[in-house]
């Protein structure tokens, strides 16, 4: 069952009808190609107009879409001779952070990314991608890893944010964070990350201090929340969608203040409609932002990476 | 909890309450205990209570009078661009900024410093948590790199007071992104061979806590500072837990190996000079022990020597 989200009511009744009409066809009855290719028609323009011009809450629910590619469906397509690595080596492995060595295009990588999980027990199993002080840890430990073995690092974030647990906080959430991103930083190998649906606060930026950070078109990338926003500026969760206007959320915005690199554009009707096409168009940049960076050495990179977040506040007007 | 509710909220309440008489201003009650503190007392106690002994929370301009000694200097800082986005809630972001400039006389929620304390020198970053809730944005972000460089200029500590609700929302992504730029600040200091120490105060939490203030050389805090990274109500909401007693206070995350230790107000400047004196000059107050000299070792064995 396609899960389809409320603005899309009126593609989801067209798409419903051609079906009903196929099934009558199927079953023997008058050919209706002609009406079917009439309705797909329309429904194909409606989807395309829609998409067109989402409002960033729109967006946020579409970089929330239960169906768009998760961090693990990246790695499947892009990643070969996958080899995931566990552990924090002081407490606990965190499912909620993907971790491991593979090759992308031939080459050898450390890949990192947040995974929220496709049914009900996977959603429980990576706590809904919301990481723990030892899934920062971890990340830590293979960007370190990568950084010794000269393996650029790759990742994909997609997540509400860090997990907001009174053991989380025991064990040093904060901490493990900051620590986190201090290791991107410092990182003396080329990363790229690419923000695939949610970039939730410091839970995102944890894994996405990076040389290159590429954004999906309808991904969202915010300090807080849409709804956390709202419901402390606004008093009242309720009104999110202004929110979600206000802070500015939207790749574009993002692009246009110069936080994020590039956009990568999305197939029509949002990356859960064609989810192959989505992860081959990530993959194709994220090869043509390694590739310049594969000539550059570690002081230069580290020096650049700085450069550009020191900028980051300075030159950032809409 | 947050600035809005913590801060914004009872301040608004204070500006239209009606005229303010003049004995508010004589007589302050502990938010802790309670009980009525004579101004004066208040003020020669560093504003902790004398009756219970509550840290209440202190402006940064009092925090720089008293950590330094006297003739210590307030450095200008690089303004940062007014509201990128254009913000606007329930009001403009810009009325709010502007607002809290004139009423702090400051440009952000940063004051950085530089001085003695007894007698070594050292750039202070403090924050002002009436601003804004302390809230970081680019403004904050230039401060801290701003006072890095200062640090690193003068061959100088750099310690900061913190005290922030964390990122500034109305900033946006951009305010997010003052998390690795702070972060760098800390590095420059480190690279330096500086020290960098965080002390942290109540209460700080969100972006600030999750980036350069939880990066200290040595991370010192005040008695009963609350520290954290998500809001007990999130938190509460999301386990549907009771939180521990005295979840997310300093002496919490003393117990939790999070901090180095816990030191009261009074207690501050002393042990940030002995701090910077063990770490800045190692041998400066070496003595010769009394007494008979004790020999020296034998030089140690050569490779392959049997035992």
């Amino acid at each position: 069952m396609r899960h389809f989200l409320d603005f899309e009511k009126p593609i989801a009744e067209l798409e419903g009808k051609i079906e009903e009409l196929r099934r009558t066809t199927d079953a023997g009855g008058i050919d209706v190609a002609e009406e079917v290719a009439r309705l797909r028609d329309k429904a194909q323009a409606l989807l395309k107009t829609t998409y067109a011009k989402l409002t960033p809450w729109q967006k946020t629910l579409v970089a929330r879409h239960p169906d768009r590619p998760h961090a693990s469906d990246y790695v499947a397509a892009l990643v070969t001779e996958w080899t995931p690595l566990a552990g924090d080596r002081a407490f606990a492995d965190d499912k909620a952070v993907l971790a491991g060595i593979g090759r992308f295009r031939g080459r050898a990588v450390a890949v990192l990314g947040t995974e929220k999980g496709k049914d009900t027990e996977s959603r429980v199993r990576h706590n809904f991608g919301m990481a723990r002080p030892e899934g920062y840890r971890k990340a830590r430990r293979i960007i370190e890893l990568a950084g010794r073995f000269g393996l650029p690092i790759l990742s994909f974030v997609d997540t509400a944010g860090a997990f907001p647990g009174i053991e989380a906080e025991a064990r040093g959430q904060a901490e493990a964070i900051a620590r986190s991103i201090e290791a991107c930083l410092e990182a003396p190998v080329p990363f790229v990350a690419t923000i695939i649906g949610e970039g939730g606060s410091g839970g995102a930026i944890a894994l996405a201090a990076a040389d290159r950070v590429l954004m999906l078109e309808h991904a969202v990338y915010s300090v807080i929340s849409p709804e956390g926003c709202a419901s402390i500026l606004w008093r009242d969760a309720a009104q999110a969608p202004q929110a979600a206007e206000a802070l500015r959320l939207t790749a574009e915005d993002l692009r246009r203040l110069n936080l994020v690199d590039a956009v990568v554009p999305e197939p029509m009707g949002g990356a859960h409609r064609d989810p192959a096409a989505a992860i081959a168009a990530v993959g194709q940049q994220v090869q043509a932002c390694l590739e310049p960076l594969l000539a550059l050495d570690a002081a230069t990179l580290r020096a650049r990476r700085r450069e550009k977040f020191l900028e980051m506040g300075r030159n950032s007007v809409l | 909890m947050n600035w809005i509710s913590e801060w914004a909220l009872p301040k608004i309440k204070t500006l239209f309450g009606g005229p303010r008489e003049v004995p508010d201003n004589l007589w302050h009650k502990c938010p802790a205990c309670e009980q009525m503190i004579f101004h004066r007392d208040l003020e020669r106690a560093l504003h902790v209570c004398p009756h219970c002994g509550h840290h209440l929370r202190i402006g940064a301009k009092q925090r720089l009078d008293i950590t330094f000694d006297p003739g210590w200097q307030r450095i200008e800082l690089p303004k940062a661009p007014m509201d990128p986005l254009r913000f606007r809630d329930q009001r403009r972001y810009a009325d709010r900024l502007k607002e809290a400039q004139a009423r702090a006389g400051q440009e952000d929620a940063v004051m950085v410093a530089h001085g003695a304390i007894e007698g070594h020198r050292a750039v202070i970053a403090a924050f002002e948590f009436s601003f804004l809730g302390g809230s970081m944005g680019a403004g904050v972000g230039e401060a801290l790199v701003t006072a890095a460089k200062l640090a690193v200029l003068q061959d100088a500590p750099l310690i900061v007071f913190t005290a922030s609700g964390g990122a500034r929302m109305q900033e946006g992504a951009i305010s997010l992104m003052q998390m690795p730029r702070t972060v760098i600040a800390t590095r420059m200091v480190k690279e330096a061979g500086l020290p960098f120490i965080v002390v942290l105060c109540d209460p700080t939490t969100g972006g600030v806590t999750a980036s350069f203030a939880m990066l200290g050389d040595l991370q010192l805090a005040e008695p009963g500072a609350l520290i954290g990274f998500a809001g007990a109500r999130v938190i509460e909401q999301t386990v549907r837990e009771k939180l521990p007693e005295g979840f997310q206070r300093a002496e919490y995350l003393l117990e939790h190996g999070i901090l180095d230790m816990v030191v009261r107000r009074s207690e501050m400047r002393a042990t940030l000079a002995r701090l910077i004196g063990l770490l800045r000059m190692p041998e400066a107050a070496a003595e010769v022990a009394e007494g008979e000299p004790v020999p020296a070792l034998p030089p140690p064995a050569p490779a392959g020597a049997q035992a």
